[in-house]
């Protein structure tokens, strides 16, 4: 067992883990959010996207213990109190889902998206930038209009 | 997962030492392959060096002709790199076209090189822009790093410290992908040196990376689409799987190479398959 101590969602937190301990298994398990999702486990759906130093990462092909002192942001991370994320707000107001699964990691993915372009995406870059999000339900029509309209609303 | 011992060192002489000192130790760059093998069981290192806080490791700089990529360097950042995209711009292609956003954030030149998976791009720069590959101990060019699939030159208790590439007349890279994995089914890296022309092929051979020296040979007479004309791959030296059998790779190698040196020509690299 190795000692962690890292942060999450702003707070810190310290455990003992073993080292093969995933990321995502250390959420969900050990911290008890279970806002991200783990779907394929082989690092290709993006169900268990987070944000790790406010970098999207794929938090199933990462070690718990490689977080030591530096800072994990879940989609549990995201709203202020009760008022929702705009990505989260548009997200719900365009219908971007229907079982909700693929939800969490396309939602951190697109707020990291919007992030390195500035709020300036084009359709097009936001589909191909999706590549790393699989989503089975949507057909992406809806993900894509939550997306495009969050980077308006986000745009610095 | 098998368990194992975790190690972070962060200075390249702690990494060599703890490399040495164990008996089944495995070095974690980017984590993006390694940890998915020893998932299903296929790598159980008893130590796993982590070499993420090696701050020696992950120097990008410019050298009075090309650059060199230190091992740790992410995919992501060689993809946006402003000095990788003047200097060598289909590198910075290439390496914005592995795997996805995610995977670019964490993977790197060295895990990569190391891994010498035969359908990974990176291998396809190293070998068509004649690059040195920096170990702790000694200088390993392409031509002689890149031995079989998932095999290379380094030895037991050997590290790759950085890639040293030198700056081309032109390149690019064109790659046609498995969707879901986002391997190359096939990737053609063509550069046009002072010396000629090398194209190196990825994802098509059954030993892995290879040179298509007959292309070379062609193209450094003739920069055209046409010089490749009756040139043919034999489907026996190909890959096949479910994704791809050994005869459409052989002719998706000809088709990507043409199109590629017609983009090059043109100076446009904004082609994609």
């Amino acid at each position: 067992m190795m000692r962690l101590e890292t942060e999450i969602n702003g707070k810190p937190v310290a455990a003992e883990v073993e080292p093969r301990m995933l990321l995502v298994e250390f959420l969900r398990d050990q911290c008890r959010l279970t806002g991200t999702h783990v779907g394929c486990d082989t690092s290709q759906c993006g169900a268990c996207v987070v944000h790790l130093d406010g970098v999207a990462v794929k938090s199933c092909a990462l070690l718990a213990v490689q977080c030591q002192s530096r800072k994990v942001t879940t989609i549990e991370g995201l709203a202020q109190g009760a008022a929702l994320h705009p990505m989260q707000q548009a997200f719900h107001e365009h219908h971007a889902l229907q079982c909700g699964f693929c939800t969490p990691g396309m939602i951190m993915s697109a707020v990291d998206m919007v992030e390195r372009h500035a709020g300036d995406l084009d359709e097009h870059t936001v589909r191909e930038e999706l590549e790393g999000n699989i989503c089975r339900c949507t057909g992406y029509e809806n993900i894509v209009k939550a997306i495009l309209a969050a980077a308006e609303t986000m745009r610095p | 997962m098998n368990k194992f011992d975790y190690v972070r060192p962060t200075t390249l002489a702690a990494t060599l030492d703890l490399l040495r000192a164990s008996d089944e130790p495995m070095l974690l760059a980017g984590g993006q392959t390694l940890l998915p093998t020893m998932k299903q069981g296929l790598a159980a290192p008893e130590l796993l060096i982590d070499l993420n806080a090696v701050s020696e490791l992950v120097e990008l700089s410019v050298t009075g002709d090309g650059i060199r990529v230190g091992a740790m360097c992410r995919h992501a950042t060689v993809a946006t790199s402003g000095a990788v995209r003047d200097k060598i711009p289909g590198l910075a292609e290439l390496a914005g076209m592995i795997g996805d956003v995610q995977v670019r954030n964490r993977g790197t030149i060295g895990g990569s090189v190391a891994n010498n998976d035969p359908a990974a791009d990176y291998p396809a720069a190293l070998l068509a822009l004649d690059a040195t590959i920096r170990t702790d101990s000694r200088d390993i060019s392409a031509d002689e790093f890149f031995v079989d699939l998932f095999e290379t030159a380094l030895e037991p208790g050997e590290m790759i410290r950085e890639v040293v590439f030198p700056s081309c007349r032109s390149c690019g890279y064109l790659k046609f992908r498995q969707p879901a994995s986002r391997f190359a089914i096939v990737g053609v890296f063509v550069a046009r040196h002072r010396q000629g022309v090398r194209v190196a092929v990825t994802g098509a051979g059954s030993a892995g990376v290879f040179r298509w020296t007959e292309a070379e040979a062609a193209l450094d007479g003739n920069f055209a689409q046409q010089a490749l004309t009756g040139l043919a791959l034999d489907p026996q030296q190909m890959l096949s799987d479910i994704h791809a059998g050994d005869t459409y790779r052989a002719h998706l190698v000809q088709v990507l190479t043409g199109r590629l040196v017609e983009a090059l020509g043109a100076r446009s690299l904004r082609v994609r398959t």
